[in-house]
């Protein structure tokens, strides 16, 4: 998922607060990687609910940003652990509308759909692994 | 929070924490109750991104604003927030919205 020039930026995810420093750390990352307003607008709205179901779904977490290139595009890795209940349905939790909490149910497909790149590594009773990466669409 | 000629018009600032905006909906459930207000107005021009948590609290707060029997506008989206929202599935199918806080003013004191 692209290659990573230097460690990422870890920042955790254990409160409200929390959620804020994640959604400015992402629009930071994403203004490095050159994106527009309307790409670093998704980045973070992708961010923003992931880091919130760390919250709320894994009972907290954290967070590790890297910048990422390939020929001729810069982007963002973001990876979202947490080592809560896991998903034991990864397909049904993205399916729209679907949500064991009280949310809408469109955090996880939602988050899909606004990045290029997207991931979810989830064990029952080991935790939650999402990786998301989004390319600028300026060249380098 | 400001009232004008029976609309309460609150801005939602930059960076909101959840309970920010818990404490949002509560004040304006609040006021709009005692003031009898027929029209609420949530300016949303300095939000930079509007997730689901927050989506969902401004259809809330549209809905029982609804049952107060007065309505809710949503002023001044910005125009990556609104394209993300419909590319992530919400539509806010419930929430009126204006252009501005002076258009949604406008369009409450015609109805
Ligand atoms: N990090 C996580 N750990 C455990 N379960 C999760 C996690 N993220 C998502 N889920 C599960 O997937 C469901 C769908 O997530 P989402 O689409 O964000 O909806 P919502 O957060 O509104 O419930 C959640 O209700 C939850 O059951
Ligand atoms: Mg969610």
């Amino acid at each position: 998922m692209g290659g990573a020039p230097g460690a990422p930026t870890v920042l955790p995810i254990r409160s409200d607060g929390d959620l804020i420093r994640v959604r400015r750390a992402a629009r930071e990352a994403a203004v490095r990687a050159g994106m527009s307003l309307a790409e670093q607008t998704r980045m973070i709205t992708a961010s923003s609910e992931l880091a919130r179901n760390a919250l709320v779904h894994g009972g907290g977490g954290r967070v590790e940003i890297s910048d990422v290139t390939r020929p001729g595009r810069r982007g963002v890795r973001m990876v979202f652990l947490d080592e809560g209940p896991g998903i034991p349905d990864v397909a049904r939790a993205l399916t729209d509308g679907f949500s064991t909490g009280t949310g809408l149910g469109l955090g996880l497909g939602g988050a899909r759909r606004l990045v290029e790149e997207f991931r979810v590594d989830s064990r029952p009773g080991r935790g939650t692994t999402v990786t998301i990466v989004s390319w600028s669409r300026s060249p380098t | 929070m400001l009232e004008l000629d029976g609309v309460l018009l609150a801005s939602v600032q930059t960076e909101l924490t959840d309970a920010t905006v818990v404490a949002l909906q509560e004040d304006l459930l609040d006021r709009a109750a005692a003031t009898g207000a027929d029209g609420v107005v949530i300016d949303v021009s300095a939000v930079e991104i509007i997730d689901s948590y927050l989506a969902r609290v401004l259809t809330e707060i549209t809905l029982a604003v609804r049952m107060l029997a007065a309505r809710t506008v949503v002023a001044g989206m910005r125009p990556a927030v609104a394209v993300t929202l419909v590319e992530m599935g919400l539509d806010l199918p419930e929430v009126e919205t204006a252009r501005s806080s002076a258009h949604a003013l406008e369009m409450l004191a015609r109805r």
